[in-house]
Parts: C-alpha cells; sequence; structure tokens
C-alpha cells in the first residue's frame, strides 16, 4: 500500500526530483493565466501522450489517481453551468487535469528516497530553529515504522469498544489511541537515549 | 530533545493512522473523518512548537508521495488541486492552536483546548483553505466561500470532540500535556 511510486523504472526516473518539481512550478505558472480552450485542451492530450510514453503501468495508476477528482471536476461544471458561465468552467477542468496529471506523473516517477532528500534539502532553513539535518531524517523513518504500529493498536482499542459497548465506536477511542502515542513516545526517547542520543 | 522528536514523530504517524482507520461515528450517526481532528490534537496535546512540527511532518511524508491522506491521496498533486490550501494550513493550523491552547488562561481544559481548535483548526486552517481554493478554481474569495461551508458543521464537531478528548487525556494523565504543568 505505502508509495505511489510506480516499481518498474520508466525513463522518467533518473531525471533529478528538483528539475521535475521545477517543471511542474513552470507549467503551472504558464498555464494559470491561459483561458483558451484550444491551449488548454493541447497541454491535457500532450500529458496523456507523455503518461502513454512512461508505460502501460503509468496509465493505469494516473487514471487510478484522477478518480477522487472526478467529484470535484462536476462540482465546478456543475456551478459554472449554474452561473452561466460554461465555458470559463471546462477550461477551469482542463487545466485542474493537466497540473494535476502532471504532479501525478513526477509523484508516480520519484523515488521516496530521492523526495526526502529534497525535502531535507528544502528544510536546511530550519537549521536556524534549532533543528539538525539529522533530526528531521530520524523523524521521517520513526513515523513509517509507527504508522503501522499505530493503526493495529486502533484497531486493538476499537476491538475492544466492540467488545463491550452495543453503540457504533465513537470519539472516546481516541482517548486511550492519543494515550498509547504519548507512552510510545515515551518510550522510543529512552530508546533513542540509550543508543547515545541524539545530542543536545 | 529525544523526547521532543520522539512525540513529533509519533503524533505525525497518528495523524496518519487516524486517516487509515474506520470512520467513527458521533451522536446522531454522523461519520467524521478523523484526520483534521488529528491535527488539531497536535496542538492541544503537544503545544505549538511539537504540534506544528508534527504536522509538518505529515505533510511532506504526503508530498513524498505517502498515500496518507483520508481516502488514500498523496503526492504533489495535492499542490496544484482545490485542496492544497487546506494541506499547507496543516501545519499552521496546529501551530496557532497550540498557541492559543497554551496562552490562554481558563480553569477547564475542555473549554481551553475546544476554543483553541475552533480558532486554529478552523479559522486559521480555512485562512489557508479557502484562498487555495480560490487560485485552484480561479473563482473570487467570496464565490470561493460558500464551497467550504460544508465542512463547518463537521469541524465544529471535531473541535468539540478535540476538546474531550484533550480533557479526558488531562484527567487521564495530567503530565501528558506539557503546557498544563
Amino acid at each position: 500500500m505505502l508509495a505511489l511510486t510506480i516499481p518498474e523504472r520508466t525513463w522518467a526516473h533518473p531525471v533529478p526530483v528538483g528539475w521535475k518539481l521545477l517543471f511542474l512550478l513552470g507549467l503551472t505558472a504558464v498555464l494559470y493565466p491561459v483561458s483558451d480552450l484550444r491551449v488548454l485542451a493541447g497541454a491535457l492530450v500532450a500529458v496523456a501522450i507523455l503518461a502513454v510514453a512512461l508505460g502501460r503501468g503509468v496509465v493505469r495508476q494516473s487514471l487510478k489517481m484522477l478518480v477522487p477528482l472526478m467529484v470535484i471536476v462536476l462540482l465546478v461544471l456543475l456551478y459554472h453551468v449554474l452561473v452561466g458561465r460554461f465555458v470559463a468552467g471546462v477550461g477551469i477542468v482542463l487545466k485542474l487535469l493537466t497540473l494535476i496529471g502532471v504532479a501525478n506523473l513526477v509523484t508516480m516517477t520519484s523515488r521516496l528516497d530521492d523526495m526526502f532528500e529534497l525535502i531535507m534539502f528544502l528544510l536546511a532553513p530550519l537549521k536556524s530553529l534549532g533543528v539538525r539535518p539529522e533530526v528531521p531524517a530520524l523523524a521521517f523513518a520513526l513515523v513509517l515504522r509507527f504508522i503501522p504500529v499505530l493503526v493495529q493498536k486502533g484497531r486493538c482499542v476499537s476491538d475492544a469498544w466492540t467488545c463491550r459497548s452495543p453503540r457504533r465506536m465513537s470519539w472516546p477511542v481516541l482517548v486511550p489511541l492519543c494515550l498509547v502515542a504519548l507512552d510510545d513516545a515515551e518510550r522510543v526517547a529512552d530508546a533513542i537515549r540509550a543508543r547515545g542520543g541524539i545530542g543536545a | 530533545m529525544e523526547r521532543q522528536v520522539a512525540r513529533v514523530a509519533l503524533f505525525a504517524a497518528l495523524i496518519a493512522a487516524l486517516g487509515l482507520l474506520p470512520k467513527l461515528t458521533i451522536a446522531g450517526g454522523v461519520p467524521i473523518t478523523a484526520q483534521s481532528l488529528g491535527i488539531m490534537l497536535c496542538g492541544t496535546i503537544l503545544g505549538w512548537r511539537a504540534g506544528g512540527f508534527a504536522a509538518l511532518l505529515f505533510v511532506c511524508l504526503v508530498l513524498a508521495g505517502l498515500p496518507l491522506l483520508a481516502g488514500g491521496r498523496g503526492g504533489v498533486g495535492l499542490l496544484v488541486s482545490p485542496s492544497a490550501g487546506f494541506l499547507v494550513g496543516f501545519p499552521f493550523a496546529a501551530l496557532a492552536t497550540g498557541i492559543v491552547v497554551e496562552r490562554l488562561r481558563l480553569r477547564t481544559v475542555f473549554v481551553r483546548a475546544t476554543l483553541a481548535s475552533l480558532i486554529g483548526g478552523i479559522l486559521v486552517l480555512y485562512g489557508f483553505g479557502i484562498p487555495g481554493m480560490a487560485w485552484a478554481l480561479d473563482l473570487s474569495i467570496a464565490d470561493a466561500l460558500p464551497l467550504a461551508l460544508p465542512f463547518l458543521p463537521g469541524d465544529v464537531i471535531k473541535a468539540v470532540v478535540c476538546g474531550f478528548v484533550t480533557h479526558g487525556l488531562h484527567a487521564a494523565r495530567p503530565s501528558a500535556l506539557d503546557w498544563s504543568r
């Protein structure tokens, strides 16, 4: 389930993440003022061709990632029909699909490690707030490790609720879940300290 | 230091886990997604500094391409989608919630945490989310405002739930909340 990166390697994988994101940024800046439907439709077709050029897996995942967007697309179209600006609505939808499509291609063709490396680079200014670069790296690793742990403990808490109450699960289960997170944090902190700590 | 890093990481994981767990039902059988509740809880439980960092860490992981946002969404595509403002606003919402809960000197933890969540989790979050929506959908801010309204009742309920949970946590273990000591 983890990571939206495509497992097979494509020709876009070795391109540095920074460049791909700059391309996305540039495309956003260029397309934002455009309202000509022909240009926008052309851009969307270009993205589709790009996706096809990247292989079948990319196309399949692209379509899957666009499904949740369809509700918004319908709402936008409906709204613009109601206010009588249907053409503008079509333009907005084309723009959204193009930009999100390209952004999803970036996500799919970038390894998580490369993304993290870029994030570390972007977080470097946090040094002035007293955060040293190895701290976010440790924090990323801890989060990845503890998501499944907390999901499992959340299931335990909800099982306990179901055993004892005929009502459907409600907010009180969050109290023990937060306590679990806080207790785990203390244990993790002790474990880090026992291994030499991360310095002051 | 180690304790703060561990708390930040565990609560970032908690926000993610809340998006993966089944939905909660509140009085009346209305289901709520607990993810934005997680953002509020970061602020009210960890305070502004650690809470803000926990939300920032979560947002970084989502943007890096982990499908952790409720509904299995993730990746940089979110930054150009109508929900971009909300995602960017998450760390600021947790930060603001934390600042209010730490500064507001009220006797009951419940009122304190609820007010803080209303200000941070709604006022500040919408302050980012609505302009983001206006930008992505090419609308004026005034036109985008009504699009956010359907979420308002749910978010008010979440702020109250956040108040109850923080209160319950304080009752169960007063030392868990750094700011109440």
